[in-house]
């Protein structure tokens, strides 16, 4: 047996230097320049600035907002996640069952995927308009208020049905195709050994789902933290006031429209901490408990 | 060949003749839709009134987008010549001394004639340094006026308060009687704070309100506005007021709808309101006041924006930016945007041709903005500087939504309103130690 390999060190370094460098250019450089400014308070012309240390830092940790924002970010990424993963299996499973116009069927459920955040953040805007959105009358019709942009909670669970309503799609997506690569020897097996559905479900198909899952827990809490700014966005409309918003959107607020650079970056290096914590910890601890066949 | 040939002498004549080459400038704004429309028309007819500057006029989003793009191209030294910076940004802008020249300065060393007193008191000296010299040119300038339904108040038999205790006593119990919600507003840190303190002549922040250095406070924590938020409280419990959260529209719907019978915007409202059938006749006059706080009302000062001249371009491009501010600044130029737009016209000269056209009879909504800023001035009425503004009015609009979704109380509110700004003022003076 002869192992494949390059006979010099200069080609397979050669070969690997557009990828470094895009890495370099696009990840490194940035995260570089994030932690340094983090640690100054600038003129966002570049005329002056003042190092300031940890101050920065000091300042966001003592803020009762930030951490307000940051609670809010957390409760609001386990709800969007949650739920985005548990409609989606729901929906997968009866697909996989559905016999006659399967297809159509699961086209339908996909077409969502389509849509852009902030297209679904402005299609709930215009469900929960405050005088004529067909959202806002239903929840009228149980004697509540509905007021999205005032009334703090209402806010935040038109983000989060937005949120959700966005990503079951992709999930469904996943959760068909790992449902329809479980054998269907080892379904059968089942069927002969235990008579009750629910708990064939729980005891069979859903740990032969596992890496499926996981895979999916970890694009979707990205994405609740991450990918929901263009929804956050639309719903506030460009107005945080005393609405709900969540990390990267404060971020974005303080940085882009406030253009405060020093106090942005130390929340940027914040979320990136917090996203390498994150990461670490599935795969350390959640992964280890999941069996890939 | 003879294509070649063409060619060259064509290059010949282009390169003997540099005096024919005309200076193109560009010029970053935030004025979108209709209002874009006029900006890029007004482009055309100064393209188009003289040969030796073409100006491009570019739309960048909103007017924080705005500013972070010119933020940007600068850094990069690739910026504009040209870039309309809002209120909330004038001391992010000023602030920067390199960045921009002085218009005052760019007109000057131009040969072009300025004089500050040819423009509306109440628009001078907002985007003035502490000297009172001009830096940014005022752009489209509005004011926050009261707008009322007229049939409205026909029906409810009152005629528009002048002050707010007319309001709650005798005002608004009539209009809600008549079926209405008497009041609603669209901005609270423009209207019920910043004008709110123009308007009764109250210092705003230290350091002649934030003009004359940078470890300045704001003085937001007073009483006399903390009345008013306790007033408005109490008026949206009892039906006088509705608030329809931050959002600007959100807030102008009800009064279009016909439900609110009073509304406070933007003079430059009056534009967008004439050109829809609302099915009931409107007008505007002046922004009430407390008599309890005073019995001397004063002018208010400018919202919108400013022009301003970016600095690390060439002379001849400098002087094509003068050129440009110049035909701006013509009283031609300005009833035309007064007309389009609603922005009030910047100057008394345009001001004196509008009226002379009879503009105002038909619309009499158009001229209160006008009058509104050319009342009395105070010690308090010019504006204010502080930076980072743009989060200080997040952070009033946060509370003031605290306060009137029942979350937090006025005092509570404020207490945090004035810690939070102090310590972005303070931030901000370090950025530009």
């Amino acid at each position: 047996m002869k192992r494949a390999g390059f006979d010099t060190l200069s080609l397979p370094v050669l070969l690997l230097l557009p990828q470094l460098v895009i890495i370099a250019v696009f990840f490194y450089w940035p995260t570089i320049v994030a932690l340094q400014s983090s640690f100054y308070l600038q003129d966002p012309f570049g005329f002056g600035s003042t190092f300031v240390g940890l101050q920065n830092y000091a300042d966001l940790f003592s803020s009762r907002e930030y951490r307000k924002i940051a609670w809010f970010t957390v409760t609001f990424s386990i709800l969007v996640t949650f739920f985005s993963l548990a409609i989606a299996l729901v929906l997968a499973v009866k697909a996989d069952k559905v016999l006659r116009g399967a297809k159509t069927y699961r086209t339908l459920l996909m077409w969502v995927y389509a849509v852009a955040p902030p297209v679904a953040g402005f299609i709930a805007v215009i469900m929960f308009n405050q005088s004529w959105g067909p959202l806002t009358e239903f929840f009228g019709l149980f004697g509540h208020t509905y007021m999205v942009g005032v009334n703090f909670n209402d806010t935040a669970f038109a983000m989060i049905l937005a949120s959700v309503w966005k990503q079951v799609p992709v999930n469904f997506i996943f959760f068909l195709s790992g449902l329809q690569s479980i054998p269907r020897s080892v379904r059968e097996a089942a069927m002969i050994d235990n008579r009750s559905a629910t708990s064939r479900f729980w005891d069979v198909t859903f740990p032969l789902l596992a890496p499926t899952g996981f895979f999916l827990l970890i694009i979707n809490i990205t994405y609740s933290l991450f990918d929901t700014f263009g929804i956050v966005d639309t719903v506030v409309k460009g107005e945080p006031g005393n609405n709900p918003m969540t990390l990267v959107y404060k971020v974005y607020v303080d940085g882009f429209r406030g253009n405060d650079l020093g106090g942005s970056s130390a929340q940027s290096v914040i979320l990136m901490v917090l996203v390498l914590a994150l990461t670490i910890f599935q795969f350390r601890l959640i992964e280890r408990r999941i069996h890939y066949t | 060949m003879p294509r070649i040939k063409l060619a060259g002498v064509a290059a010949a004549l282009a390169m003997s003749a540099p005096a024919y080459a005309q200076t193109e400038i560009e010029l970053w704004h935030a004025m979108g839709g209709a209002l874009g429309e006029t900006v890029n028309q007004i482009a055309e007819d100064f393209n188009a009134s003289q040969d030796d500057v073409v100006l491009t006029p570019v739309f960048k989003g909103t007017y924080e987008e705005t500013l972070t793009a010119g933020i940007a191209a600068f850094r990069a030294g690739e910026q504009p010549n040209i870039i309309q910076v809002f209120d909330a940004g004038a001391a992010t802008v000023i602030g920067a001394e390199g960045a921009t020249i002085p218009v005052q300065d760019l007109l000057a060393d131009n040969g072009v004639a300025f004089d500050i007193e040819d423009y509306i008191s109440g628009v001078r000296y907002f985007y003035a340094d502490s000297d009172g010299k001009m830096i940014g040119m005022p752009f489209n300038s509005s004011s926050p006026i009261m707008y009322y339904n007229v049939d409205a108040l026909e029906a409810a038999g009152v005629t528009p308060p002048a002050t707010w205790e007319e309001f709650q006593e005798t005002t608004a119990p009539a209009l809600a009687e008549a079926g209405y919600i008497p009041l609603a507003q669209s901005h609270l840190p423009w209207i019920f704070t910043e004008n709110f303190m123009s308007r009764h002549n109250l210092p705003f922040a230290t350091n002649n309100n934030g003009y004359d250095g940078l470890d300045t406070q704001i003085l937001v924590n007073n009483d006399a506005i903390k009345a008013h938020f306790t007033a408005v409280t109490e008026w949206q419990e009892r039906g006088y007021f509705e608030w329809y959260g931050t959002g600007w529209g959100d807030n102008q719907t009800p009064f279009e709808e016909g439900k609110v019978a009073i509304w406070l915007g933007s003079s430059g409202s009056f534009g967008g309101l004439a050109q829809k059938d609302l099915g009931f006749d409107f007008s505007a006059t002046y922004l009430p006041y407390w008599e309890a706080v005073t019995t001397e009302p004063k002018q208010t000062f400018i919202g919108g924006a400013a022009l301003f001249a970016m600095s690390g371009k060439s002379d001849e491009e400098n002087a094509a930016t003068a050129k440009f501010f110049d035909y701006l600044a013509s009283t031609e130029t300005q009833v035309f945007w007064h007309k389009e737009t609603g922005y009030v016209p910047i100057t008394e000269a345009a001001y004196a041709a509008a009226k002379a056209e009879g503009y105002y009879e038909e619309q009499p909504a158009a001229e209160v903005g006008i009058q509104q800023l050319s009342l009395d001035a105070g010690d308090n009425t010019r504006g204010y500087r502080m930076g980072f503004y743009v989060q200080i009015r997040d952070v009033m609009n946060r509370e003031y939504g605290r306060i009137l979704t029942g979350e937090t109380s006025v005092d509570d509110a404020f207490a945090t309103i004035e810690e939070e700004a102090n310590q972005l003022l303070a931030r901000f003076a370090q950025t530009q130690g």
